[in-house]
């Protein structure tokens, strides 16, 4: 009887290409930046529904709540959350674009990308400024 | 020499008759965020620092309770989608996988139902 090992599926041969040999690309970077923004969404969803939950709860609960966010290590946070919020946002525009069949050209897919990249910086900057603007209750 | 029928020995390896629908639920709830998350970030921004009367007033107010009960709805079936491709992409075990695809549904569901009571209390609520 042959042995697992005489098998040819288990003899050592060369793998196929892995991630170190491909080049750098934005679009790349882009890619595993919006399912990692979206994880963190998920886990951050939770902060959403205890603060909505503790303002439901009554003034003692919202004060606790109230008290972790405005906190400087709740307001990073809370900054970084909207940031995950607008790249996740922005890379799913960017999929409905592709979604019509349009932007494949690499010149385009570069500009989307880093596109995506500047637009969730920049609006997360003009909420913060808002923040700090006296839209703020 | 197998006894069983040709058909039979294919039965339920098919499709599963679900087609685009996880694609097609994905991008409905995506198009529906949209719109639904900038009005979350905006009422944040406005109550945040308020006193919690007016934080209360905001949250009870019409518009605010149906537009943030919707935005319940739509990023919970939105997030249960996504984190069920990312479990189906790294986790391979089957136990493990349907584990966490269990759990995932769960999560789901409690942010759903808590998010909805809570809009429901601070409107209808005494």
């Amino acid at each position: 009887m042959a042995s697992a090992a005489d098998k040819p599926a288990r003899r050592a041969r060369p793998l196929s290409p892995h991630l170190q040999v491909y080049s750098f690309l934005i679009n790349t970077v882009m890619s595993i930046v919006h399912r990692m923004t979206g994880a963190v969404l998920y886990v951050g969803s939770a902060l959403i529904v205890w603060w909505l939950a503790a303002a439901a709860f009554g003034p003692e609960a919202y004060a606790t709540v109230a008290a972790v966010f405005e906190s400087i290590p709740g307001r990073i946070v809370l900054i970084l959350y909207c940031w995950a919020l607008m790249h996740h946002m922005f890379g799913g525009l960017r999929h409905f674009v592709w979604d019509t069949g349009h932007g494949f050209d690499l010149a385009m897919v570069d500009k989307l990308a880093w596109g995506t990249l500047f637009a969730s910086v920049a609006s997360t900057a003009l909420i913060v400024l808002l923040a700090f603007s006296g839209v703020a209750g | 020499m197998s006894l069983q029928t040709p058909l039979n020995r294919v039965r339920g390896l098919g499709s599963a008759k679900e087609g685009t629908d996880h694609f097609f639920r994905q991008r409905l709830t995506a198009v529906a965020n949209v719109p639904l998350v900038l009005f979350l970030v905006w009422t944040l921004l406005t109550t945040f620092g308020a006193p919690y009367e007016e934080v209360r007033a905001t949250l009870a107010s019409p518009l605010t309770a149906i537009a943030l009960a919707l935005l319940a709805i739509s990023a919970a079936i939105h997030m249960r989608l996504g984190m069920q491709v990312i479990i189906e992409d790294y986790v391979s075990a089957e136990g493990p996988k349907l584990g966490l695809l269990v759990l995932n549904t769960f999560f789901a569901i409690l942010i759903a139902a808590v998010s909805l009571f809570a809009i429901l209390k601070l409107s209808l609520g005494g």
